[in-house]
């Protein structure tokens, strides 16, 4: 019985043997390539005037959002650091092919969860944008509050960052201080991943230096804050939106390029392998002929 | 004459315990005035002379070395007096305002425009709607929907004529 195992098992393993590519192969490749330049290349251009809008939207939306988180600076609201409940609002989008926007994010988030979670303090993360909650469900989907979906379709709103935001203060969780994570726009060919502190209506009004401020009552104080958080996270949305589409214009130019060069090399290949086909040709006719 | 010192210095206490005016605001302070609504920016870190604002606890004007304060805004119409004198006015839905320690003033309104882009038969019309909705509307939230719209016609009307 042993002995007919090993004969079965004895079959000859040859190795990897490449076989001429025969010129059908490398027109199929060829076509394939030639068709995946085309779509990145336009994939490129669309991106490329989304951006442009992008960015015009940019400059009024920058000025709003450093307006908003002035009082913040300029007050100097410090969250008391023995606080246990944490926020973390995560912006990306829905779509991929744009580098590595949603992967900072999440790594990002990632880091912020371990070093909170460490320190014993409870983290809850509101997801804005699908790819983040695909890499994030798995590892720390017990820390996820709210997942935002249809985002990056269209340019962001005010609208929608409201909407976030009543969604988000009536998810009932009374966090003390959070942080939004979101990618800052800084060229067309660089962006960073870059965070801004979100503060509660208790932090803000028991700051020392709130007291400088004048004839506020906790009601128009309410209302203020809740209206920072939506100036806050409409600021997190348009930064993100300019990042990523610059992001995917110059991974779809890298992109097409990548595919031009196999393009190139791959002509090659094929011009050579057809003469080699025609030599071959050539002289069977013409051993064959001289058989005679 | 020993004793006149001594008195004199004991008097000079007592003197510092005098109360004087508040210091006059130092001439320095110009506003930094900061107007601007989530698609545009109306003023950047400009320097203006006033500004005046409707808040939901009333309508006040802003002037440099105003006090700090935080306020929430009512649809309504912002004025601002630039330097030389012009003025221009917005009409603003709803928004913030705040006026820092350095006498910068950030003012963020949902939605801003101009009032000469406003229309007056427009807003009028749209003020008799809500009005008309007003009686139909049952639940809270269709209620205070229209209530907002009234409020913010009535503002517009009130603004433009």
């Amino acid at each position: 019985m042993f002995a007919r195992a090993s004969a079965v098992v004895f079959l000859p393993q040859c190795g990897q043997v490449r076989s001429m590519a025969t010129l059908k192969d490398i027109t199929i490749r060829l076509k394939a390539v030639k068709n995946i330049q085309k779509i990145t290349k336009s994939m490129k251009m669309v991106a490329a005037a989304k951006y442009a809008r992008a960015e015009k939207s940019l400059k009024p939306a920058r000025v709003y959002g450093t307006g908003a988180l002035s009082l913040y600076e300029k007050a100097d609201i410090k969250a008391p650091e023995d606080k246990n409940k944490h926020l973390l609002i995560g912006v990306s989008s829905d779509r991929g092919l744009c580098g590595a926007i949603h992967s900072s994010v999440a790594k990002a988030i990632k880091s912020e969860i371990a070093k909170l979670a460490g320190a014993g303090k409870e983290v809850m993360v509101v997801n804005i944008g699908d790819k983040l909650r695909g890499l994030l469900y798995r590892t720390h989907g017990n820390h996820i509050l709210i997942n935002c979906k249809e985002v990056g379709r269209k340019p962001p709103t005010f609208t929608d960052a409201s909407i976030i935001a009543t969604e988000l203060l009536d998810s009932g969780y009374e966090f003390d201080q959070g942080t939004i994570i979101y990618n800052r726009f800084k060229s067309v060919i660089s962006y960073k991943t870059d965070e801004k502190p979100v503060y509660s209506m208790d932090t803000v009004a028991n700051s020392e230096n709130m007291g400088v401020y004048d004839d506020i009552d906790a009601d128009v104080l309410r209302n203020y804050q809740e209206f920072a958080l939506v100036n806050i996270i409409y600021y997190g949305l348009k930064e993100s939106a300019t990042s990523e589409q610059s992001a995917r214009m110059t991974a779809m130019d890298s992109a097409s390029k990548n595919a031009s060069e196999m393009i190139d090399k791959l002509t090659l290949t094929f011009n050579r392998t057809r003469q080699a086909v025609i030599t071959k040709e050539l002289i069977e006719i013409i051993s064959g002929a001289a058989a005679l | 004459m020993m004793a006149a010192r001594i008195l004199l210095r004991r008097a000079a206490p007592a003197l510092r315990q005098v109360r004087f005016y508040a210091e006059a605001a130092s001439a320095s302070p110009q506003m930094s005035f900061t107007f601007a609504s989530p698609n545009e920016v109306f003023f950047k870190e400009a320097s203006v002379r006033q500004v005046d604002v409707p808040t939901l606890t009333g309508a006040f004007g802003i002037l440099p070395a105003h006090v700090p304060t935080l306020q929430v805004l009512r649809p309504g119409v912002v004025t601002v007096f630039s330097e030389d004198g012009s003025s221009a006015k917005y009409f603003v839905s709803s928004g913030s305002v705040t006026v820092n320690a350095d006498s910068s003033v950030q003012l963020l309104a949902e939605e801003a425009v101009p009032l000469e882009s406003l229309d007056l038969a427009t807003a009028k019309a749209n003020l008799e709607k809500a009005q008309s909705e007003l009686v139909g509307a049952s639940d809270e939230v269709s209620r205070a929907e229209v209530q907002i719209s009234i409020e913010a016609n009535e503002a517009i009307v009130k603004a433009l004529e």
